[in-house]
Order: C-alpha cells, then sequence, then structure tokens
C-alpha cells in the first residue's frame, strides 16, 4: 500500500477536507493510493461516508497525537 | 455571496412556537440518523454536503425556490457553504444555522411552567438539542437549579434578569448523559450542591446530602422542595414535589417512557427498584401531581410553549411502561427495549463524580449526540 500523493489537510475545519480530498482524488488513477492528513476529528465518519458513497475504498486510518491520518485507494 | 445565518436561539423559537421549518441536514447519513432536529413542525431531510459539491440536483425536488430552508450541518461550516452553493442555484431564502449541531445541543428555551403558591415561579429549561430538562425555581430573592446543564452561564444570566440569587443545586441523580452544571454552579455562587447519597459514594468534593425527610426551603418559607427516593434509573435517584404540586421525577418517569436501570448498574438489578418506584412509591403520591420529567424523547412531548408536563394520573392512564400489571412482563420489557447507551456514558459519569476533568472543548464533545435515558414499551 504506497501512497502516489499525500495530502495535508491538518488545520483545516469541514468542509474542507473533503473539498481538497474529492479535488486531489480526481488528479488520481482509479487503484492509487491518496494519503490524507488532517486534524478535524468530523473528518473520519465523513471520510468513511464520502468513500463510500463515491465507490472509493478507505483502507486505513490511524490517530497519533491528535493528527488523523488516512489511506484512500481510489475506485 | 454570504448566506443568511440563524441563531440557535432563533430556531428554538420557531420549533416551540410550532412554525412550519424546513431544515436541510447536510452532516453524513449516520449522524443524522442517530440524531437531528425534531420538534414542532419541523421537517427534515438529509443530504450530506459532499454530495452537493459537484450540484445541488439531489435536493432540487424537496425545495421550491422561494421556499425559506435552513442548512444544517455539525459545526457551521458546511452549512455555510452548502448555503452558498443554494442560493448560485437561485434559492431566495436561505439560512445556515450558525454553530452547527454542536451549538445545537448545548441551546437552553426557558418557559414559564406556573406561579408558585408559596410566591415565586417554576420554570422548565428545556434543552431541543439533547431532550434534557432542567428546572429553575424562584422565590424571594433566592433561586434553586435542579439538574443543571454544563452550559452555567444561561442559568446565571437567568438569575441575574431575575433578580435573584441562586442558592441550591439540586441533581436527582448522578447524570450519565450529559455533565451537571450543579457543582460548578455552586462554586460560582457559594451556594449548596446536593446529591443523593447512594450516587454519591464515589463522588470526590463536598456536597450535601439530598435526602427524604430533610426538605430544602427556597426564598420565601413557604416554597418547599420535598425529596421523595425513587431508586430505579441509578441506586440514589430521587425525585421532588415543589410546593406541593409539582412532582419533579428526574430520569425515573417520563411523559411517554419510563427510565431506564442499566446506565449505572446491570438492569438485572435496579430493574426490581424501578417497578417498586413505580408501581407502588409514586401511586401513594396525589394523582394530580404535575409530573415534571428531567428528559423527553419524543418531539410530540413537546406542548405549549415548549412546555414538558403532563399530571401524574393522567400518565397512569397513558404511559404504556405504567400498564404492565405482571412483575415478571414488566421485567422482560425493561430488560429487552434496551436503546444503546448514550455517547461517551461511562466518561460523563466519572467527570460528574469529579473524577476526571476533561477540557471544556472535550465536554461540548461528550455530550454530542442524543440522550437516550428512557425505555419504551
Amino acid at each position: 500500500m504506497e501512497a502516489v500523493k499525500t495530502l495535508d489537510a491538518t488545520g483545516l475545519a469541514c468542509p474542507m477536507p473533503i473539498v481538497k480530498i474529492k479535488k486531489a482524488i480526481q488528479e488520481l488513477s482509479s487503484g492509487d493510493v491518496l494519503e490524507i492528513h488532517a486534524t478535524d476529528q468530523g473528518a473520519k465518519s465523513d471520510l468513511a461516508a464520502w468513500a463510500k458513497s463515491g465507490g472509493h475504498e478507505l483502507l486505513k486510518d490511524t490517530e497519533e497525537d491528535g493528527v488523523l491520518k488516512f489511506w484512500i485507494q481510489k475506485g | 455571496m454570504t448566506v443568511k445565518t440563524i441563531t440557535t436561539g432563533e430556531l428554538a423559537k420557531k420549533v416551540v412556537n410550532h412554525e412550519e421549518t424546513l431544515i436541510l441536514d447536510v452532516r453524513n447519513t449516520d449522524e443524522f440518523d442517530d440524531w437531528k432536529i425534531e420538534g414542532g413542525k419541523v421537517k427534515v431531510f438529509n443530504e450530506p454536503y459532499f454530495n452537493l459539491l459537484d450540484g445541488i440536483e439531489s435536493v432540487e425536488r424537496d425545495l421550491q425556490k422561494d421556499q425559506e430552508v435552513i442548512v444544517v450541518c455539525a459545526k457551521g461550516g458546511s452549512s455555510q457553504m452548502v448555503g452558498e452553493l443554494l442560493e448560485e442555484a437561485g434559492y431566495s431564502d436561505v439560512y445556515s444555522l450558525e454553530g452547527g449541531m454542536k451549538a445545537w445541543s448545548e441551546h437552553l428555551e426557558p418557559t414559564k411552567v406556573a406561579d408558585l403558591n408559596g410566591g415565586g415561579s417554576l420554570y422548565q429549561f428545556v434543552r431541543l438539542g439533547k431532550g434534557c430538562l432542567s428546572y429553575f425555581i424562584e422565590s424571594d430573592g433566592e433561586a434553586a437549579v435542579i439538574d443543571a446543564n454544563r452550559m452555567t452561564e444561561i442559568y446565571e444570566t437567568f438569575a441575574k434578569e431575575k433578580g435573584v440569587n441562586i442558592k441550591h443545586l439540586i441533581d436527582t441523580h448522578l447524570h450519565a448523559d450529559h455533565i451537571s452544571g450543579g457543582r460548578q454552579l455552586a462554586e460560582n455562587a457559594k451556594g449548596t450542591y446536593y446529591l443523593p447519597p447512594k450516587d454519591a459514594t464515589d463522588v470526590t468534593f463536598d456536597h450535601t446530602a439530598l435526602q427524604e425527610g430533610r426538605d430544602i426551603v427556597v426564598g420565601n418559607t413557604r416554597v418547599k422542595v420535598q425529596p421523595i427516593y425513587s431508586p430505579g434509573h441509578t441506586l440514589g435517584s430521587t425525585s421532588l414535589i415543589i410546593d406541593d404540586q409539582y412532582l419533579l421525577t428526574g430520569d425515573i418517569l417520563f411523559i411517554e417512557s419510563i427510565g431506564r436501570p442499566d446506565l449505572a448498574g446491570k438492569a438485572e438489578d435496579w430493574v426490581g427498584d424501578l417497578r417498586e418506584t413505580l408501581y407502588k412509591r409514586y401511586k401513594e403520591l396525589s394523582n394530580d401531581l404535575v409530573v415534571l420529567p428531567a428528559h423527553y424523547s419524543f418531539a410530540k412531548e413537546l406542548g405549549k410553549g415548549g412546555k414538558v408536563s403532563a399530571r401524574l394520573g393522567d400518565l397512569y392512564q397513558k404511559n404504556s411502561g405504567l400498564q404492565v400489571d405482571d412483575e415478571g412482563e414488566f421485567r422482560k420489557m425493561v430488560t429487552d427495549n434496551l436503546p444503546p447507551q448514550p455517547n461517551a456514558y461511562d466518561k460523563i459519569r466519572h467527570t460528574n463524580m469529579g473524577k476526571v476533568n476533561p477540557d471544556e472543548e472535550e465536554r461540548r464533545e461528550m455530550e454530542i449526540g442524543p440522550n437516550r435515558c428512557a425505555v419504551h414499551g
């Protein structure tokens, strides 16, 4: 699972993380993995719901020192 | 283009005054299904904001261009953005709820229940976003607050407006669904904080025992607060009879439902207490007492001006939780119908005991979501 791109969305409040992620994933090819860093707690459930509705897969998520990390594979 | 905003106070007035209110909730669907704005003539529908980024077609069939619509999200950021998208698409009467559901969860709407015979008044504070009810008694320059919520400044401002000093803070039980403001209010006002002894065994701070036989007098010597031991939601749960007319039932008896016995112990252990309180102790009280609970669960329980109350005798006719004659059946009904437990309930209990001390932001997060203190038969 190697990310082809990392998106820093730390410090951004809803809705900006999803807006940026959506834009970033549009530039990737199907099967590519995008790594995302965020600090907005709300991003967690929104990201999972957004990925599902967009046909992408949330491969993994972690939380360390208040930074949430996500890996999403483009569908 | 900036979208017009509506405050939680303005929205609360629309809800309790039963005005037609259309809400577009743009949080993700799981959060919406878990907890949403309800009450009065509110019509609410859900479309997550991330489905609207490329176009708003999916909401167009539910919305007329000139219709008033209030957009709501978790904290107020996404609703602002969706509001702008709607305006760009030609919608002319769009509002964004300031502070989102987080702020909605914290709004308290005061409504006057009655003037008291002994002089003074009784108010109910309705927390529309969470279904919590707290009470404010004022008499002769003094006030008591019962089952106070965390947002202490709301009660303090109210006391100031009424020209009274808060003296007594009473919690009918150790709360598991919200952080009590009782301790903080008592500290600020140098007042007395009362807790039932059986709920306070692990409490780390000074307090006074709330006990049957030890009445509390608010201001005027004729306004009496009479504790009645009524276990079942917690071991210590204590009801209060105010001015010989009003029965504050805490989380034992609601208008359409009854308390749940499992948030601080085991349902099987406490269901017997609940039965005893509802089917014996309360039955010995006057049928004419007006029940004022610490929660409501259904929007339809909100009466005129948002008030939640009912005559005790009427509840013995109508409340389904009070109609089960067979004890075994009652046990089964209660233990089989337990809803999911409230968000962070164990941590909330420990905060209310003074054992942990989360910061303000975490306290706010812990309380997000519905209260779920009732069992619906």
